[in-house]
């Protein structure tokens, strides 16, 4: 904890909510990625075929997402 | 300000995701060919004298294990961090009055817990060749549908931990909040049905290796993105208040 002397202590100062809110857009396109990954050509599917299962098949497992 | 702390937490979850990759890389891939090596002698003792033709595979299992493991823990642990960052974003400022890195490590600490240890208790992560491929679809709503529980449990826990501070003080009504995420987090599991598919003759040491190196993927993504978004946060924030100070005397 030597460089709290250093450096000027940030006071937590919230950032306004609607600040925040435009950013939620991007947390949807995080949650697409995260569905391409973790569900599609599994539970359900948007693009035929069993490409993006089989590609990203040992990390849909390894992170825990049922899988086939 | 939003804007540098989700590039940062999609950075920190980068980093994060390279080291998942070698985790998954040196605890993970053993289970999971053992798993196959399981699930293709189960398939031979089915269709005995039907030699199996080894059927053209989509994608090999060198990608698999290589740049398609990549790719897909990359793009998850990313993903998170960028979603990490929104929460920060949020949570900053408004539990308490701890710095950014505090909250970060704390807020990562939660979501492991919300996000992983609790939906895996009770519906673990599973090998190859256990699981049956008819009940994906449901398999998939009660897995989402347990982590949607478990972070509604975790909020409902902190209203009502921050409604008693008042009265309580911080440590009993930090007691009293993960108390409330406990009882909601034990209901939930006692009420949602049960899943078990793992094959009769399953190597248990395989499932248990398997797992074992899933929670530690997630231990470490949570951990490398909770203390790396931290300094990160930090530096945006006290350049921000800056910004707003010299704004404000102007």
């Amino acid at each position: 904890m030597s460089n709290t002397a250093v450096l000027p202590v940030v006071i937590p100062v919230a950032i306004p909510v609607r600040e925040v809110l435009p950013w939620l857009l991007f947390g949807f396109v995080m949650m697409l990625a995260l569905y391409f990954v973790g569900a599609e050509e599994g539970a359900t599917s948007l693009i035929p075929g069993m490409y993006i299962h089989e590609f990203v098949h040992d990390g849909r497992h390894l992170l825990g997402f049922p899988c086939h | 300000m939003v804007r540098s702390l989700l590039i940062r937490g999609m950075l920190a979850g980068f980093l994060a995701g390279l080291l998942v990759f070698g985790v998954a890389r040196i605890l993970g891939e053993p289970p999971v060919d053992r798993a196959i090596a399981f699930e293709e002698r189960l398939m031979k003792a089915a269709h005995p004298g039907h030699e199996h033709q080894d059927e053209p595979e989509l994608v090999s299992r060198d990608t698999q294990r290589g740049i398609g493991l990549f790719t897909g823990v990359v793009v998850y642990a990313t993903a998170f961090g960028g979603l990490f960052a929104l929460v920060f974003a949020f949570a900053y400022g408004r539990i308490g009055k701890l710095s950014p890195r505090a909250t970060s490590a704390l807020l990562a600490a939660a979501t492991f817990v919300a996000l992983v240890v609790v939906p895996d208790i009770k519906y673990p992560p599973n090998p190859p060749a256990v699981g049956a491929p008819d009940t994906i679809g449901d398999r998939t709503a009660l897995f989402v549908g347990m982590i949607v529980v478990s972070i509604a449990a975790m909020m409902i826990a902190l209203a009502a931990g921050r409604r008693l501070l008042p009265q309580l003080g911080l440590w009993n009504a930090s007691l009293a909040g993960g108390g409330v995420f406990l009882l909601l987090v034990i209901a939930a599991q006692l009420l949602l049905p049960a899943v078990d598919e793992v094959p009769e003759q399953f190597p248990a040491a395989v499932l248990w290796q398997f797992r074992i190196a899933s929670i530690g993927i997630e231990a470490v993504l949570w951990a490398t993105i909770g203390l790396a978004f931290g300094p990160l946060a930090e530096a945006v924030l006290r350049r921000g208040q800056r910004g707003q100070w010299s704004h404000q005397r102007a």
